[in-house]
């Protein structure tokens, strides 16, 4: 697929992939969490409930980074 | 609390126990001798094949490597099935393995209906299906013996051809590779699960489910050409038609979002699965011994996760497929 030499390039673009792709996944994982922190503060009886929301909305989040990883790994490993 | 062991478990967690040390030791042994090149084994995006001696009708002389991990899942699965109605028929209810079971599957029941209502009763069987598959299959994943233990095979590369032959440039095949990080597992799953969606929809609501995908009808009342004049009725109609348009187009992407949800359902699960494979591979690699023990621990966890919400998202598929004209547009 790559040229001779370019294995530099290819390299460059999985780490800045997987640089860029967590950022968002990073801050809405924060966000799902802080949000449902707030929500158990407010209603502490509903905890149990508001976490197994967190935990799914969480890696639902979370998988828009392994999107991101797969892709990586694509531009690392497939040659 | 006291742990106590019956005879039958302590034989079993000495022999357990024996197991793994006799491994160890053999690992180290023959660590020269099997592992031609000790280096980190090569990562591969699809599954790789492994060759036959013989050929199969379906597959030629060759099969993916994640199909014995998936028949594997497959038996576990049938084999505590038939165990279950073994213990039921000959000791009744009071049998461990019977109220094990049956603690699970009440406990799945309980958990949907708390999502659904009265409706889970209906998608239990394929949910649940999902789950202790997907579940089942993570963790067989991780096992020890799965993308370890192999056969060398001449390394096949596009391009370099021949060259690549002679050079003796082998790659370990794995026999086993856990079950979804096949691409075609995952993409087979999603598909079962967003076609019963349909299957479901129309069982609930016959053909008035197809209204939405192919809905070319206006909802605003007809022009009444007693209390309004000329003008007001042209009006209305060109709203109609508009209305009729949109709802058309709205049909439409309504079934393309349908048929697109095959793909972020099957990349989750592959993603996740492939991930941890990669992220084991590499800590092993960089920490032979204890540490990648904690990693073993976080993929139980997300076998696990992925489990619940593969069968999550597909019973809130279900829900939102079988909920009928009406209720719909309440929740809008």
């Amino acid at each position: 697929m790559w040229p001779e030499g370019y294995e530099s390039v290819t390299q460059a673009a999985a780490a800045l992939s997987i640089a860029l792709g967590v950022i968002f996944p990073a801050l809405s994982i924060g966000w799902i969490g802080s949000k449902a922190m707030e929500a158990i503060g407010r209603n502490p009886e509903a905890s149990g409930g508001i976490l197994t929301t967190m935990i799914l909305v969480a890696a639902l989040a979370e998988a828009i980074a392994i999107y991101v990883l797969v892709v990586a790994l694509a531009i690392k490993f497939v040659k | 609390m006291k742990i106590r062991f019956s005879r039958t478990g302590c034989l079993i967690l000495t022999l357990t126990l024996l197991a793994s040390i006799a491994l160890c030791a053999v690992g180290v042994l023959l660590g020269g001798v099997v592992n031609k090149k000790a280096m980190m084994p090569e990562i591969s995006l699809a599954a790789e094949e492994i060759p036959l001696p013989f050929s199969l009708p379906l597959f030629g002389n060759h099969i993916p490597n994640t199909l014995p991990a998936t028949w594997l899942t497959m038996l576990l699965l049938i084999l505590l099935g038939l165990s279950y109605r073994r213990a039921l028929r000959k000791k009744g209810s009071t049998s461990r393995l019977v109220i094990a079971v049956e603690a699970i599957g009440e406990g799945m029941l309980r958990f949907m209906e708390g999502a659904v209502g009265e409706k889970a009763r209906m998608f239990f069987p394929l949910v649940a299906t999902f789950f202790l598959f997907i579940a089942l299959s993570n963790w067989c994943g991780i096992l020890p013996g799965f993308s370890s233990i192999g056969i060398w095979v001449p390394h096949h590369v596009e391009g370099a051809g021949e060259a690549a032959h002679e050079e003796g440039h082998e790659v370990l095949v794995p026999f086993f590779r856990s079950a979804n990080a096949h691409l075609s597992t995952t993409l087979a799953l999603a598909i079962v699960s967003v076609a019963a969606a349909q299957y479901f929809g129309v069982r609930v609501s016959g053909k008035h489910y197809w209204r939405r995908y192919l809905n070319f009808r206006a909802t605003s009342p007809k022009p009444d050409p007693a209390t309004q004049s000329l003008l007001q009725r042209l009006i209305s109609k060109f709203a109609r038609v508009v209305e009729a348009f949109v709802n058309g187009i709205v049909g439409l992407l309504e079934a393309m979002l349908e048929a697109l949800k095959v793909l972020p359902f099957s990349f989750r699960l592959f993603g996740n699965i492939f991930a941890g494979e990669v992220l084991l591979f590499v800590v092993s690699y960089l920490f032979a011994f204890v540490f990648p023990v904690i990693f073993l621990g976080l993929e139980l966890f997300v076998g696990l996760l992925q489990g619940v919400i593969f069968s999550m998202l597909t019973l809130v598929f279900f829900s939102i497929a079988t909920a009928s004209h009406h209720e719909e547009a309440q929740h809008h």
